[in-house]
This record gives C-alpha cells, sequence and structure tokens, in this order.
C-alpha cells in the first residue's frame, strides 16, 4: 500500500471503532437498565430449575446477554482500533503518537485494551460502561483535531519522547481504570449505607462489594503511579535537557504534570490515612485523573508553552 | 510544685505537640496537595523564569491587574515566598517522619516476630483444620510453606506455636522512596542556585558569540552563581539549515530539520573545532551546553542617511510569529544624520497576496522573501540610560513619516540577490536609501549549565525503585498453632497484613494450599 493508502485505511478503522465502541456503551447501557428491577440473587434462583419461562423473556438474562454484546463490541473495537493506529504509523513513518490527535487513538486503544485484559484477570466488567463511554468521547474528540500524518517537528525527534509519551499513554489509561472504579465505589458505597436490604434491587447491586471495587482501584493506581512516575518525572526531563538544556522549567505541562504526580501521591497516603480512606480517597482519584486529562486538553488548547506545538 | 516549671512545660509539649502535628502522614497529605494547589497559578500566568517576554506583555495588556499579581509573586510562583514555605514545610515533615521511621526500621530488624495472640478469631483473617500430621510436623510443613521469612517456633506443652514475619523490604523501599524525594529536591535545588541559563541570537554566515554576561539577549543565574563562572568558550555560526515539509505535502510547511554548523574554540588558547547542532543535539562544552531553540530570518539591510553615510549594513533578527513564519522586527539607526532614524516593520519568506490584496507568508522557507518597512524620525531615546529591547521602537519622540493620504510610509523590498540592485532599493522621504542586499538566517541558542543533574536523575531512579518495592512487598505475620486433640492435630492459622490492605482472605487460602501441600509430602514421606 502505499502512504495515502494506509492513512485512508487508518481514517476509516478509526472511525468505525468509534462506532464500535459507541454501540459497546449502548450495550453496556443496556445492561444496567435492563437490569433496573432485578434482585442480585434473581439469577441463582432462574438457575435453580423450577422456572418454565424461556430464559430471553427474563430480564436477569437479557442484561447479561447485553453485558456479553457489550463486551465482545469492545474487543471488536479494540482489534480495529489497533489496525487504524498501526496504518496511522505507517502512513507517517514513525510511532504514531506525535499529536494531539495520534495521542488521542493510541491511547484510548491502550485504554480499552487494558480494559479487556483486566476483565479477565480481576472481572472488572462493571467499569465497561466509563471506559467504553470514555473512549468514544476521546476518539470523537480527537477527530476535532485531526491532522494528516507527517514528519514530527525536529524537537520532538528523540526516543527519550517516544518512551516518555508511551508511559503517559499507559498510566493514563490505568488511571481512566482507576478513576472509574474509584467513581463506582462512591456510588456503590454510599449506597451499601443508605439502601435497606428490601430495596437492593438493579445492576448496581449486581456489581461486587464496594470494598472490591475499592481494592481494584487501589491496585490499578498502585501500577500507574510508579508508571507515572516514570514518564513524567524521568523520562520527560531526561527529554527536555536534550532539547531545551533545562531538565525541569515549570513549562504549564510539566507543572501539570507535577500536580497529577502530587495528587496520586496524596491519594497513596490517604489510603493509608484514617478518616481519607475509602470516599476521600476516591474523591483524591477522580481529582488526579481532572488533573491528567486537564494537562492533555486544557494545556495542550488553551494554555499553551513550550510543549504546545505537540498539538 | 514552682509556678514558672508549668509554663515551660507547656511549652515544650506545645512543640512537642507541633512536631507530631507537622510529621504526621496527614499533615504531608495535606501539605501535598497544597503543595499541587500552590503550584497552578504557575502554569496560568506567565512566569518570568520561563518567558519573561510574556510577562511583560501581560503588563501590557492588563495595566490594571498585573502590579497586584506582581506583588503577590504570581509571575514568579515557583521562587515566591508562599510557595517556598509549603515546600520546606514539606521537607521538613518529611525529614521528620524519616529520621524516627529509619530508626523504628532498624530496631525492627533485629526484633523477633511478635507472638502468636491468643484468640485467632480476632484477626482479619483465620481459619482451623485437623491433620493426622503431629504438631512438629505441622510447624516444619509451615515453615516450608511460608518460604523466606523470619520464624520463631515454640512448643508450649506440647501446643507448638509458630510465628513468622515478612515482607521487611516494603518498608525499606518506603524509605528510600521518601528520602529520595530529599535528595531530588536538594539537588534540583543546588543545580538552580549554582546553575545558568542565557540564550543568545546569532546570525549565520559568520556570527560570533563568546560566553560573556553581555553577550547574552536573555540571561537568568542562580542565586550563588557569579558571572567570572562563565566558562570562557565562543564559536561562530557559519551556515544555519532548515528543513520544511515541501509545498503541497501532507503537513505542509512543518519544520523537518534545523541544523546550525559552524566552529568553536573551547577555551582561549585551544585550537578552533568543528561544532554540527541539531535539535537534541547540543554542543557540549564542558559543564555547558549549547542548544538551538529556535531560528528565523535575518535580512541584510543597508542603510545610507540624507547626507549619503552608510549608517547601517547588517543582518537585522526578524523574530518569527507563527508557522508560517511571518516575522517582525525592529532597527534603530542612531548614527543617521540630520536625526535619527527607526524602522519597524515585517518579513514574509514567501510572500503571496490573500483575497484582500494583503501581503501574507504562504511557507515557511525564504521562496519569496519580502521585506515591509514604517519608518521614524527624532530621538530614539537611547540617550537616557534606561535599557531598551532591540525588538522593541520607544516612539515617545519619534515621528512616523506618512504619505499624503494620511497613513504611513511604507517601503516594500526585495533582496538584491533575487531582484538587483536598482529594486532592492528605496528613497526615504527625508533622504537617504534603504536596501534589502540579501537573507541570512539566525539561529537562537539556549546556553546552560545546571551542575549535578545526575543528583537528581539517580535520585529519583532510586526512588523509583523503592516505591516499586513498597507498592509490590507486603509485610505480613502468620502465626500457626498446632495441638494434639487425640488422634488428630488440630491446627489454627492466621494472617495479618501489617499495613491493612488487599484481600487477606484469599492469600490465607494460598497460603493453605501450599501448607496443606507440604504437609501432604510430610505425611507421605512419613
Ligand atoms: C511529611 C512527609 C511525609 C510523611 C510523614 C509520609 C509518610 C508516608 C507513609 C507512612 C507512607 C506509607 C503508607 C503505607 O504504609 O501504606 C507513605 C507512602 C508514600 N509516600 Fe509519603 N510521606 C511523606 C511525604 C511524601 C512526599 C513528599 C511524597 C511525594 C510526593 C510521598 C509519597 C509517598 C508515596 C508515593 C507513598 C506510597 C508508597 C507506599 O504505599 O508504600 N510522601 N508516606
Amino acid at each position: 500500500m502505499t502512504l495515502a493508502q494506509y492513512e485512508q485505511f487508518s481514517n476509516y478503522a478509526v472511525a468505525s471503532a468509534t462506532g464500535i465502541l459507541a454501540l459497546a456503551f449502548v450495550a453496556y447501557v443496556l445492561q444496567w437498565s435492563l437490569a433496573r428491577g432485578v434482585a442480585p440473587d434473581r439469577e441463582l434462583v432462574m438457575s435453580g430449575g423450577e422456572a418454565a419461562a424461556p430464559p430471553v423473556a427474563d430480564p436477569a438474562e437479557r442484561s447479561n446477554v447485553a453485558g456479553s454484546i457489550g463486551f465482545s463490541l469492545t474487543q471488536l473495537g479494540a482489534v480495529v482500533l489497533l489496525a487504524g493506529v498501526v496504518a496511522r504509523g505507517l502512513a507517517a513513518e514513525r510511532v504514531p503518537w506525535g499529536n494531539m490527535y495520534e495521542f488521542g487513538c493510541a491511547a484510548t486503544l491502550v485504554a480499552v485494551t487494558a480494559y479487556i485484559i483486566l476483565v479477565r484477570v480481576w472481572e472488572i466488567d462493571w467499569v465497561g460502561p466509563i471506559i467504553t463511554g470514555a473512549g468514544t468521547v476521546v476518539l470523537g474528540a480527537s477527530a476535532l483535531v485531526f491532522v494528516p500524518p507527517g514528519p514530527l517537528v525536529p524537537a520532538l525527534h528523540s526516543y527519550w519522547l517516544v518512551i516518555h509519551v508511551l508511559g503517559a499513554m499507559i498510566a493514563g489509561a490505568a488511571f481512566l481504570v482507576g478513576a472509574a472504579a474509584s467513581l463506582l465505589y462512591l456510588i456503590k458505597s454510599r449506597a451499601e449505607r443508605t439502601t435497606p436490604e428490601a430495596d437492593r434491587v438493579g445492576f448496581l447491586w449486581r456489581m461486587p462489594a464496594a470494598a472490591k471495587m475499592d481494592q481494584v482501584a487501589y491496585r490499578v493506581h498502585a501500577f500507574a503511579f510508579p508508571i507515572w512516575t516514570f514518564a513524567a518525572l524521568i523520562a520527560g526531563p531526561i527529554w527536555a535537557q536534550y532539547a531545551w538544556g533545562r531538565y525541569w522549567g515549570w513549562d504549564p505541562k510539566e507543572v501539570w504534570a507535577f500536580i497529577t504526580w502530587t495528587v496520586y501521591a496524596g491519594y497513596l497516603h490517604a489510603r493509608a490515612t484514617a478518616g481519607w480512606k475509602g470516599k476521600a480517597a476516591a474523591i483524591l482519584a477522580l481529582i488526579g485523573f481532572a488533573t491528567f486529562v486537564f494537562n492533555f486538553v486544557g494545556v495542550n488548547l488553551f494554555v499553551g508553552g513550550q510543549h504546545s506545538y505537540a498539538k | 510544685m514552682s509556678s514558672n516549671a508549668v509554663p515551660a512545660l507547656g511549652r515544650r509539649e506545645l512543640t512537642r505537640w507541633f512536631w507530631r502535628q507537622l510529621t504526621s502522614m496527614r499533615t504531608a497529605l495535606f501539605l501535598l496537595l497544597l503543595l499541587a494547589i500552590t503550584a497552578i497559578p504557575g502554569s496560568i500566568y506567565p512566569q518570568r523564569g520561563v518567558d519573561a517576554r510574556a510577562v511583560e506583555t501581560y503588563f501590557l495588556d492588563h495595566p490594571k491587574a498585573a502590579p497586584t499579581l506582581d506583588k503577590l509573586g504570581f509571575f514568579s510562583v515557583y521562587t515566591s515566598p508562599w510557595f517556598s514555605a509549603v515546600y520546606l514545610l514539606l521537607m521538613i515533615s518529611l525529614v521528620g517522619c524519616i529520621l524516627p521511621r529509619t530508626f523504628v526500621y532498624f530496631r525492627a530488624l533485629r526484633a523477633r516476630p511478635p507472638r502468636a495472640p491468643r484468640h485467632f478469631s480476632r484477626l482479619p483473617a483465620s481459619t482451623t483444620f485437623e491433620t493426622s500430621s503431629t504438631p512438629d510436623e505441622v510447624a516444619a510443613a509451615a515453615r516450608k510453606a511460608l518460604g523466606r521469612a523470619r520464624i520463631d517456633v515454640v512448643d508450649r506443652d506440647g501446643v507448638v506455636e509458630l510465628s513468622a514475619e515478612k515482607g521487611f523490604l516494603r518498608e525499606a523501599g518506603n524509605l528510600v522512596f521518601h528520602v529520595s524525594v530529599v535528595v531530588v529536591l536538594i539537588g534540583v535545588a543546588v543545580g538552580t542556585l549554582y546553575g545558568y541559563r542565557g540564550s543568545v541570537i546569532v546570525t549565520d554566515g559568520g556570527g560570533r558569540f563568546s560566553n560573556s554576561l553581555t553577550q547574552y539577549d536573555e540571561f537568568s543565574s542562580g542565586s550563588l552563581f557569579s558571572s567570572d563562572d562563565l566558562p570562557p568558550f565562543s564559536f561562530t555560526l557559519d551556515k544555519m539549515s532548515t528543513k520544511f515539509q515541501p509545498f503541497g505535502s501532507p503537513q505542509e510547511g512543518a519544520p523537518r530539520e534545523f541544523r546550525a554548523q559552524g566552529t568553536y574554540t573551547p577555551k582561549p588558547g585551544v585550537g578552533e573545532r568543528d561544532f554540527d547542532v541539531t535539535v537534541n543535539h547540543p554542543l557540549q562544552v564542558g559543564s555547558s551546553s549549547v542548544y538551538l531553540v529556535g531560528q528565523g530570518y535575518a535580512p541584510v539591510i543597508k542603510i545610507t542617511d540624507a547626507k549619503g553615510n552608510v549608517v547601517w549594513n547588517d543582518a537585522v533578527p526578524f523574530l518569527p510569529a507563527d508557522s508560517t513564519y511571518t516575522s517582525n522586527g525592529v532597527i534603530k539607526v542612531p548614527d543617521a544624520q540630520p536625526e535619527q532614524l527607526g524602522f519597524q516593520g515585517f518579513f514574509l519568506p514567501t510572500a503571496a497576496q490573500n483575497a484582500k490584496g494583503a501581503s501574507i507568508s504562504i511557507f515557511p522557507a525564504a521562496a519569496n522573501p519580502l521585506l515591509g518597512l514604517f519608518v521614524w524620525h527624532g530621538d530614539l531615546g537611547l540617550d537616557d540610560g534606561k535599557a531598551q529591547s532591540v525588538f522593541t521602537l520607544d516612539k515617545t519622540k519619534l515621528e512616523q513619516y506618512l504619505r499624503s493620504d494620511g497613513k504611513g510610509f511604507r517601503i516594500s523590498l526585495q533582496p538584491a540577490s533575487e531582484v538587483g540592485e536598482e529594486a532592492s532599493t528605496a528613497k526615504l522621504p527625508g533622504g537617504g536609501t534603504v536596501q534589502y542586499v540579501s537573507t541570512a538566517q539566525f539561529a537562537r541558542f539556549q546556553i546552560s549549565s545546571s551542575p549535578l543533574v545526575k543528583v537528581p536523575l539517580f535520585g529519583i531512579i532510586a526512588g523509583l525503585i523503592g516505591l516499586m518495592t513498597s507498592l509490590t512487598v507486603k509485610p505480613r505475620r502468620t502465626w500457626v498453632r498446632a495441638r494434639q486433640d487425640g488422634s488428630r492435630t488440630v491446627v489454627e492459622v492466621a494472617v495479618l497484613d501489617r499495613v491493612s490492605r488487599d484481600d487477606l482472605p484469599a492469600d490465607l487460602d494460598a497460603f493453605l494450599e501450599r501448607f496443606k501441600q507440604s504437609l501432604g509430602e510430610t505425611e507421605e514421606t512419613s
């Protein structure tokens, strides 16, 4: 294929992946809404055998089907997006994360892949709607800052930059999963405190207990934090030293990377501090993710600074 | 009790209370978040240490708010008293927390595992089972299943009790991490105090730079740096080359390569050497590095005054303002007679007309260069001793030459190298000529030295290793109690995490599995 054909293929693939992820999101939302009146143990009763109703008519069963369709679509979306990102790299003849558009596509790919892996390891399918929803939004927003593939500006010619951005994407993907788990934890733990036993119906009660969500959130953050440390505070400064002769210059991008780091360090401390455990820690995780997102959207578009040509 | 003993005690207690508060995790958490919040203004307002020119622009755009913001330190946040205060408190808190924890840690390293509690059921995870093995065999199997751990076994009247502790590395990792935060902060501070950084514009075709304070366009240094410490190197820029994405290709005009070539002398008396500097590949001279951080065009301009004297013949850097290198520049000619002359204008590397007939630049390479200049005459204001930027014209005592319709008189020129002597020259209304001779390029170099760069680097790498150790190692206490009950042995097992987190029950199950497996082995062999 020629470079132009790769480019076209990549564009179609990214657009298709956006649609597929949106459908996956819809399927996950259906999974939630179909289970609206379903008690958490309903499924067990049904599989007890005495019920004669056909399984498809049963809301719990239909909810499960919607969920597995959601997961299948997510996997399909990831494969199509992978093809799009690889083709983009071939079209530009370099790593496909050199500007905001490419970063959005590649980061979504990493996040969705992380989700698929973690579904298999820790059964975190319950964060599916958030991941697919966020993925759709990020891909859609990336299309707004689309640029045709081409070479990088000279300042970006550095393998430290390749490592730095890759690390940031992996950490960011994990931060997204962590934020999703923390958000659901906040909802679930509140529900656990306020909902009487009899009212515990609906999808919320088919999800794991709040304590389990908190544990997933912690593990994901404990994985992401060292990677973020490496990407933002080691690889980034090394590159900056080569490019600008200073490893740290309080550029807006650096300031926000530092703020993100501090907030997540705060999260890890909060988890070990009485009175901050649980709710306050989860809120910190959400703030941390907000600062991360701001760094890639707000700083790139509104603040500027030396990094801003990376758009 | 003497009356003055009470306040003394009170003060000491107060101090101790204050110290305990300061070094508590809650305070650390608070200070950490406060540091994040105090860092925010620095990303919103321009910073002197980062971009002094942007600060000047801000003052012009916001004449009311800027002085107040300046007093509050919003234009130099990271050296402001309030940011420093948070930072120092955090450092003190950190050191105050590390020191005692280090002592505790070394004591704990020598301590034996604590004795088994009486009631296992009160622990977060515990279980019992029966086996046909003897209590001693049970203890041996547990030892094996525990692997590397510190283990004590006591036999109290036939009840065998095993206490084990492992995961000491976690706290070690944690301490290393926190120490490294201190090391990094100190390394950065020292580097900043003794470092310097400056930038200079040098035109190609023989522009020279020698490393002394007066040569810099912008210069900043740490408070312990003295300008005598500037290493005495010098260099000459022969050729600045630029490559852009070709016209009509994807991302047309995007920069592809910037390269500065020339010769340098590391110190006086040493022979000249060649250099070849590209972005991300600086020239290293001793502890200083020369980085290529920008480039642009410098039209060579020749000016004669009304008396026919050549009063200017030099390259003038025009600073690019956008991605097509539409550039702005100023020429000040103090020697012109009878009046001083000032020029302000623009440079378009590839000029074209837009739909409204205005000249714009459509490509960053110098394919069709056009120079446009407006002219002022009078007093440039250079004599009142105030430092002036070479890129702005102080028009307070200048008068602009106007056309008959009242608009500014404008010169539009193309270089002699393209259109010949005649067409490249314009006459000034007050007499004299301006000629656009040729187009040179300039390079903007940043020259800097940050001593001890390796200290923060190795500090943070050590910190990362410590962090990963502390996040992955589980400090765990395990107790096993085995008691003969007739022909069977009743085994009780309990585990406790020093830091309560994670799924203890699942871990207990995993341990039990290993434990029973090794029990099975002992049963088979016995
Ligand atoms: C007054 C200063 C500080 C105190 C008293 C303190 C105390 C602690 C303690 C006790 C832990 C262990 C938590 C646990 O047992 O789970 C911890 C962990 C941690 N601290 Fe600090 N810390 C301080 C400052 C800092 C600073 C300035 C940072 C860097 C931003 C930092 C980053 C971390 C991180 C990332 C962890 C997680 C590592 C782990 O969980 O083992 N700490 N800190």
